[in-house]
């Protein structure tokens, strides 16, 4: 399985998404630059963390406008996988293919820590490998985070069943304590009415080698890969 | 011409910065402010012919996001 981990200046979170990536087995990850037109013959396509063009007028907001985000579109338009971490997510939020926005955290300060998450729906690509609930301790690291949209558009994704990650404490239970940017409904992830659209604060793929502590990054990238496996050709 | 874009939040979102600016406020010893909201102002050059449409296109589609921002603009 092929994955496109886009480039923008300024990101700054793609070389672990490729290493990440190309540690599994069957997959293969490679870098595209941000003024590309074409993805290439790829399966999947990573929009990874960083600070896009310095984060200047809004986070994602002139990474919008990249010549690739167009071929991103379509390919998320004709049912690709698209995951979106971080300043990826945020970029997914400005571009419109995820409802909503990330906004200064709560507490105004930038927040790098481990961060529990609960699994809130396996009912997608991105999280099939997981269990209902399971809880995930996965590196957050942003200053913007804090998801925002309004009432109709939260209660569209919950009666949708597309909030896929809550902050959480240890033991799963969510908390204003727990949740580390204000995030409305304590969301950490959400996917697209498609399903095939995924952001989400958290790093998954700093959370993929033991060296690094604890591993259970790994169950969103065994999730996309196992989907395209089983997916009819 | 000159044209000044004013963006801030909605008063639905939650504004952190605003928020501890009125704190400070009153740690000046100032009492009554109420809330406090803090955006950008963008000026912008523009040749005397862009229609309103242009503007109003850069305020919406760039300058601001219309989920959390709105804007407003004053031309000079």
């Amino acid at each position: 399985m092929k994955f496109a981990v886009i480039r923008f200046p300024g990101s700054n979170c793609d070389q672990d998404c490729v290493l990440a990536i190309n540690a599994l087995p069957g997959a293969s990850a490679d870098y595209v630059w941000h003024k590309d037109t074409s993805l290439g013959d790829v399966d999947a396509v990573v929009v990874p963390g960083g600070f896009s063009y310095g984060d200047y007028l809004r986070c994602g907001a002139i990474a919008r406008f990249s010549p690739i985000m167009k071929a991103v579109q379509e390919f998320a338009s004709a049912g690709g996988t698209v995951i979106g971490i971080c300043n990826g997510f945020q970029i997914l939020c400005e571009t419109g293919l995820l409802p909503g926005a990330l906004v200064r955290n709560k507490g105004l300060h930038f927040v790098c820590k481990h961060q529990y998450l609960r699994v809130e729906s396996t009912d997608s690509r991105f999280t099939s490998g997981a269990t209902k609930g399971q809880v995930l301790n996965i590196p957050i690291a942003h200053g913007e985070g804090c998801y925002f949209a309004d009432d109709a558009t939260l209660e569209e994704l919950r009666a949708q069943d597309r909030v896929l990650l809550r902050y959480c404490d240890a033991n799963g239970n969510t908390s204003d304590a727990a949740n580390p940017n204000g995030s409305c409904d304590h969301i950490a992830g959400i996917c697209n009415e498609g399903r095939n659209v995924f952001g989400l604060m958290p790093h998954p793929e700093r959370a993929c080698d033991p060296l690094l502590g604890p591993t259970d990054g790994l169950v969103i990238f065994q999730s996309i890969l196992n989907a395209q496996v089983l997916q009819p050709a | 011409m000159k044209v000044l874009v004013t963006v801030l939040p909605k008063p639905s979102v939650l504004d952190p910065q605003g928020a501890a600016a009125a704190e400070a406020i009153r740690h000046l010893g100032i009492i009554g402010v109420g809330r406090v909201r803090i955006g950008k102002m963008i000026e912008l050059e523009l040749p005397d012919s862009t229609p309103d449409e242009d503007i109003h296109r850069i305020s919406r589609d760039l300058l601001s996001n219309p989920v959390i921002e709105d804007y407003s603009i004053s031309k000079q």
